[in-house]
């Protein structure tokens, strides 16, 4: 019995090998080398310049707006499709874009928010003189939005699903009220969803580059810009990998930060 | 006494989806302080009732009174009704304290206060000690207990218990049964208990209403609905019945099994067709001589007090009797009865007909 169960962890203890600590090691490896290739720790010092930090807090700014409109916007969509009548139908077709490669939607949208885009000409109709939508920070954070939407409803709508519907009758016949219920009950119960929810949306928000690149129009300069450009402009392999090495520090610490917490304690 | 009533169903129905109708016209009134049992098979509304009565849904047509004031749109959380819920509904991010203190801490009631009425609710279900408790960490019992506590410690005028002895051993049900009705004679609250056993119903009960598909079928003492049920429906839920059809021949003359019997009811039509009931228990075994109904013993089972014998008589109908001395299989017997065991259902009677018949010749009798 114990050896087998040892024996299947095999596969997996491979893959992780592979595919999770080499490229790691490998990072850490590259970051501390300079141009030459030399061993040095000047590209840790590097970071942290005011250049770089300055970049790591606008990365989590634009992180962090991108996450809270994303949710602000998920949750009730999210409970009012827990209300409908098709909700897995109508969740499905909320899905769907996300199946849709990211590179296409953003063009799609170079084409809707450009000057002579469909935006513009009902901005014309109203009479005002078109605006240049595209290479601003709103867009870059609509866009991003747009994206993560269906990634954020689908952990929120599962949580609030999942939820037995007599434990709101049961808060409601206890006294509360429609907003203490959300606050008391429906919020607490669904957490772990909108954890999920944040972590999917927030991680991968950091790390953007090719939106960033496309409709921010190089205005926006992020970690994950950043990177981009040390791998492909500068080839400077050492300083690309040693943003990395933060990104992924930081990646940790948002996911302790989101991790699921024991139940219990007052509501 | 209209200031006793303190739930009126006046005319209510209740309609899903706009063709299922769940409640067709149920009206009734409920006196302050008494055990009320809402009794009747799965799915014929019980529960319906109490969402109507805590608010969680509005009646189709009819009006619900609380305390004489019309609350078919007042919200669930302003009005003074708790539950006991079917599926215990607890909280499962709150621990068992937490749970019961939830409606205390609404209404912001101070926390050592909190702590004392908690300990109350806790104690009174047997579950002192397991205030740190998870809600996933308890046995269906156990959860039960704590959704009683967590209703009874609100302390409202009225309390909706769905089944909430379902889930317990019989002897814990039994000791909740002395402890709920002890507990509401002591608070003098309105109890509103539903249940599919009759036996809990007939223990526990001021007054029950048997529901059959969305119809009150007949409401009563106890006492009442055992000794006089109004229908085959009442009859045959109340505890075991032995139904078989008959012909009133006149008043306090009823045929059946072939004979012709003195009884106590009348009020109908000459050779009117009707139901006649004899409960197991007031059926005596003696010999064929004696025997008012000669039957064959079938089968028979021991119930632990009694013996239930399962009989047929000549005609084929079945006749369950309830001896205490054991009989042989397949032997010959009489059945023996008193005029008084014999009671006489008309079809299709509604409870008003009934009652109305039941005062003009019980008073003669
Ligand atoms: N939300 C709903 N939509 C449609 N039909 C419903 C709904 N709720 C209940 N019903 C139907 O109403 C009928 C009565 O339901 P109710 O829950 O009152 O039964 P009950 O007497 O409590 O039964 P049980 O003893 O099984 O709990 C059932 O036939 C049920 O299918
Ligand atoms: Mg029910």
């Amino acid at each position: 019995m114990k050896f087998k169960s040892k024996a299947s962890l095999i596969p997996y203890l491979l893959w992780v090998a592979l595919f999770v600590i080499a490229p790691i090691g490998l990072i850490l490896y590259y970051s501390m080398l300079d141009l030459n290739g030399d061993f040095t720790l000047a590209n840790y010092q590097n970071f942290f310049t005011p250049a770089y930090l300055t970049m790591t807090l606008t990365s989590f700014w634009y992180a962090f707006l991108i996450t809270f409109f994303t949710l602000v916007i998920s949750y009730p969509t999210a409970y009012f499709l827990t209300k409908m009548k098709h909700k897995h139908l109508w969740l499905m077709l909320i899905i769907i874009p996300s199946w849709i490669n990211l590179l296409l939607k953003t063009y799609a949208f170079i084409g809707i928010f450009g000057l002579y885009g469909p935006v513009n000409a009902i901005i014309e109709v109203f009479g005002f003189d078109p605006k240049q939508i595209l290479f601003t920070d709103f867009s870059f954070v609509f866009v991003a939005v747009y994206i993560f939407i269906p990634f954020m409803i689908i952990p929120i709508f599962n949580a609030l699903d999942k939820m037995n519907p007599s434990l709101i009758y049961a808060s409601r016949d206890l006294g509360a009220s429609a907003f203490t219920t959300f606050r008391r009950v429906i919020f607490p119960l669904t957490i772990e969803g909108v954890k999920s929810g944040i972590q999917v949306t927030f991680i991968p928000a950091l790390s953007l580059f090719m939106i960033t690149r496309l409709i921010a129009g190089n205005k926006v300069i992020t970690l994950g810009t950043a990177i981009e450009q040390q791998f492909l402009v500068a080839q400077n392999w050492g300083m690309g990998s040693t943003i990395a090495v933060f990104l992924i520090l930081i990646m940790f610490a948002s996911m302790l930060f989101t991790r699921t917490k024991k139940k219990g304690g007052r509501a | 006494m209209a200031n006793d009533i303190i739930i009126r169903f006046d005319n209510v129905t209740k309609t899903y989806n706009s063709n299922t109708t769940v409640l067709k016209g149920v009206s009734f009134e409920l006196e302050r302080g008494k055990f009320y049992t809402l009794l009747g098979p799965s799915g014929c509304g019980k529960t319906t009732i109490l969402r109507l009565i805590a608010g969680f849904d509005t009646p189709t047509t009819g009006d619900v009174f609380i305390n004489g004031k019309r609350v078919n749109d007042v919200p669930a959380n302003e009005r003074q009704v708790n539950t006991v819920f079917q599926d215990y509904a607890l909280f499962p991010h709150l621990n068992v304290f937490e749970n019961v203190a939830f409606g205390l801490r609404i209404k912001k009631i101070k926390e050592a206060e909190i702590k004392v009425r908690v300990a109350e609710a806790l104690n009174f279900v047997n579950l002192t000690g397991y205030e740190n408790r998870e809600i996933a960490e308890m046995s269906g019992g156990q959860r039960q207990r704590v959704a009683i506590a967590r209703a009874i410690v609100n302390d409202p005028e009225v309390i909706l218990l769905d089944e909430p002895l379902s889930a317990l051993d019989l002897k814990l049900r039994t000791e909740m049964q002395y402890e709920l009705r002890e507990l509401q004679q002591r608070l003098g609250k309105t109890f509103i208990f539903v249940t599919h056993d009759q036996e809990e119903a007939l223990a526990m009960s001021d007054e029950i209403f048997v529901l059959n598909e969305g119809n009150i079928q007949q409401s009563g003492t106890p006492v009442d609905i055992y000794d006089e049920p109004i229908n085959r429906f009442v009859a045959d839920f109340i505890g075991e019945s032995n139904i078989v059809n008959g012909i009133m021949l006149e008043d306090y003359k009823v045929q059946f099994a072939g004979e012709v019997f003195d009884c106590v009811d009348g009020g109908m039509k000459p050779n009117e067709k009707i139901d006649v009931v004899i409960r197991p228990e007031d059926l005596h075994v003696t010999t064929p001589e004696a025997g008012k109904i000669i039957v064959r013993v079938d089968t028979q089972l021991f119930r632990g007090v009694h013996y239930e014998l399962s009989t047929y008589d000549e005609d084929g109908n079945e006749w369950l009797v309830h001896s205490l001395k054991r009989a042989e299989v397949g032997a010959q017997v009489g059945l023996d009865f008193e005029p008084e065991a014999i009671h006489i259902m008309r079809l299709n009677e509604t409870e008003e007909e009934f009652d109305a018949r039941l005062e003009a010749y019980t008073n003669e009798v």
